[in-house]
C-alpha cells in the first residue's frame, strides 16, 4: 500500500461496491477509457479480489497506483491515469 | 393531474409501463393520470436473440414485435425521436417539434453501439450486437474454412458481459461440428486477469476454454485495430494477428442526455442512485436499465428487476402515499443465462450482497435460456415473470 498526498486528491469516484458482473476491475477500466491522463479516480470495492486484481492490472497498463486504503466494509482504491 | 413519462419501449420502460398502469388503473380511467411511451420506432426487439442470428439458429424476424400490442391499453404510445429534456418546464422535446411534458419521468433509454469510434471496425471486425451485424457475422463464418479467430472486447461498458465468452464456446463447438476444428485457432481476450468478471464463473470457464483448446488472453482491453498487417491491438500494448476479427463494439448512453446536461461526457451514462434509481437526486426522474451508470451487467434481467421498483416509487408518489420499503428499494438483483456450448449452460444470479454461485453447466440451464427466449413476449414485458 502507498500514501496519497494533497496532489493525488481523487476528481472521480467509481463505487463498485457490490458489483460482480461487469465488476470493480471492468468498472475502472471504463474509468480509465472516459478520462484524461492526469485523472485520479477512487475505486470503491467490497470484493476482497480487487486488491490484487487491481494494482496487477495497473501495472500492466502502465499507469499509477496512489493508495489502496481499507475503509469500513470495503477498500478505496486511488488510482492515476498516466497516460 | 399526473402525466407519467417514459422514454424508451425496450425492456425497463415496456415493463413499467404496464406495471403501472396495473398500479394506477382507476386513475388512468378517469384521467387523472396519463401514462405515455415515447420510442423511437414503436418496433420491441429483443436483442439477447441477436446472438444467436449470428450463431445460425435464429432469424431476425423472429425478434421483433410491435410495441403498441405489448403495452396495457391504458398507456399511450408516442413514435418519435427525442431531442432534448427540458428540465427548467419538466418537457420533453421530439425531433419532429412535438413537446411532451411529464411531472414524473422515466428514462429507459437503453445504450447503442459506436463501432465508429474505433478506426476501421466496420470494415475488419465483425459483432453481433445487431441483427443486421449478427447476419453478417454469420455469413463470415459460413465462408470461415480455417485460421485465426480473435475475439475481443473493444470498449467498456458493454451490454451483457458474459456474451463474448458464449461466442467463443459456440463457435468452437461448431468449428468442431463442421470438421475445421483442426485448422483453426481459437484467440479468446479477456479485459482482466481471468476469463470471466465472477471469480466462481471464470473458475468454471478456464477448464472448458482448456480442453477446447481457445486459447485465453488476459488484460487484453481491445484499443486499435491495424488493417494493413491484420493485427489487433491493446490498451495494455499488445498485439495479436487475427484471420477473422470478433469484438464487442463501444457503447455510449444517447446523446440527447448529454445534451441535456442529465448525462456527463463522453460516456452519457445516468448518474443513478443506486437504490431509488433516482437520477442525481431529483425526487421524479429515475432511471433503469443499459442508461444507468450503475456497476452492473448492461442486460435486460437488470431492468427487468428494476421495473418494480421504479413503480412502486412513482405509484406512490403519484397516489400520495408512502412508499412500500419492501418494493421500493433496488438491491442490485440480477439473473442471467450463461451458454458453455455443447448443449449445456448454467444460471448466473446475485444482488449487491450476495455473489452468485453458479450450478455445474447441464443441459437443464441451457434448455432453460431456450424456453425463456422462446416466451419472453408472453412473460417479461407484461409483468408475468
Amino acid at each position: 500500500m502507498t500514501d496519497a498526498t494533497a496532489s493525488d486528491t481523487p476528481t472521480r469516484i467509481i463505487d463498485a461496491r457490490g458489483s460482480f458482473c461487469p465488476g470493480p476491475l471492468m468498472e475502472l477500466i471504463r474509468g480509465i477509457r472516459e478520462s484524461t491522463p492526469g485523472t485520479v479516480m477512487s475505486v470503491y470495492s467490497s470484493d476482497s479480489g480487487s486488491r490484487t486484481d487491481i494494482p496487477k492490472w495497473i501495472a500492466k497498463a502502465g499507469h499509477h497506483l496512489v493508495a489502496v486504503v481499507p475503509r469500513d466494509g470495503f477498500d478505496e482504491i486511488i488510482v492515476e491515469k498516466t497516460h | 393531474m399526473q402525466r407519467i413519462l417514459i422514454l424508451g419501449g425496450g425492456v425497463g420502460g415496456t415493463l413499467t409501463a404496464n406495471l403501472l398502469a396495473k398500479q394506477l388503473r382507476r386513475d388512468l380511467k378517469t384521467g387523472e393520470v396519463t401514462l405515455t411511451v415515447v420510442d423511437t420506432t414503436g418496433v420491441h426487439t429483443y436483442q439477447p436473440g441477436f446472438m444467436y442470428i449470428a450463431m445460425g439458429g435464429e432469424r431476425a424476424e423472429h425478434l421483433q414485435r410491435p410495441e403498441r400490442g405489448l403495452l396495457n391499453h391504458l398507456v399511450n404510445l408516442v413514435v418519435g425521436e427525442v431531442d432534448r429534456i427540458d428540465e427548467a418546464n419538466q418537457a420533453v422535446q421530439l425531433a419532429d417539434g412535438r413537446w411532451l411534458g411529464y411531472d414524473q419521468l422515466v428514462l429507459a433509454t437503453g445504450s447503442r453501439i459506436v463501432p465508429e469510434a474505433i478506426e476501421h471496425f466496420d470494415t475488419e471486425a465483425h459483432h453481433f450486437y445487431s441483427a443486421e451485424a449478427a447476419l453478417q457475422l454469420r455469413h463470415a463464418l459460413d465462408a470461415f474454412t480455417g485460421g485465426r479467430i480473435v475475439i475481443g472486447i473493444a470498449g467498456m461498458p458493454y451490454k451483457c458481459p458474459p456474451a463474448p465468452l458464449e461466442v467463443a464456446f459456440l463457435i468452437e463447438a461448431e468449428l468442431r461440428q463442421r470438421g475445421i476444428r483442426d485448422g483453426s485457432e481459437l484467440h479468446f481476450c479477456s479485459p482482466i486477469g481471468r476469463a470471466f468478471t465472477i471469480e466462481s464463473v471464470s473458475e468454471m470457464a478456464t477448464p472448458i476454454l482448456e480442453q477446447k483448446g481457445i486459447e485465453l488472453h488476459t488484460f487484453f482491453n481491445v484499443e486499435t485495430i491495424d488493417p494493413t498487417r491484420k493485427v489487433v491491438q491493446s490498451l495494455e500494448g499488445e498485439e495479436l494477428p487475427y484471420d477473422l476479427l470478433i469484438l464487442v463494439p463501444p457503447h455510449k448512453g444517447q446523446q440527447f442526455l448529454m445534451d441535456s446536461g442529465l448525462a456527463p461526457a463522453p460516456g452519457g451514462w445516468l448518474p443513478t442512485d443506486r437504490t431509488t434509481l433516482q437520477v442525481g437526486g431529483r425526487p421524479n426522474m429515475y432511471a433503469l436499465g443499459d442508461a444507468t451508470d450503475l456497476p452492473l451487467s448492461k442486460a435486460g434481467s437488470t431492468a427487468h428487476f428494476e421495473a418494480p421498483v421504479v413503480t412502486e416509487r412513482i405509484a406512490a408518489s403519484v397516489l400520495g402515499r408512502d412508499i412500500d420499503e419492501r418494493h421500493g428499494d433496488y438491491m442490485g438483483k440480477v439473473m442471467c443465462f450463461f451458454e458453455v456450448g455443447d448443449g449445456k449452460g448454467t444460471l448466473l444470479q446475485f444482488d449487491y450482497a450476495h455473489p452468485p454461485r453458479p450450478p455445474r453447466p447441464n443441459q437443464f440451464w441451457h434448455l432453460g435460456k431456450v424456453v425463456f427466449n422462446k416466451t419472453y413476449w408472453h412473460t417479461v414485458p407484461k409483468g408475468r415473470v
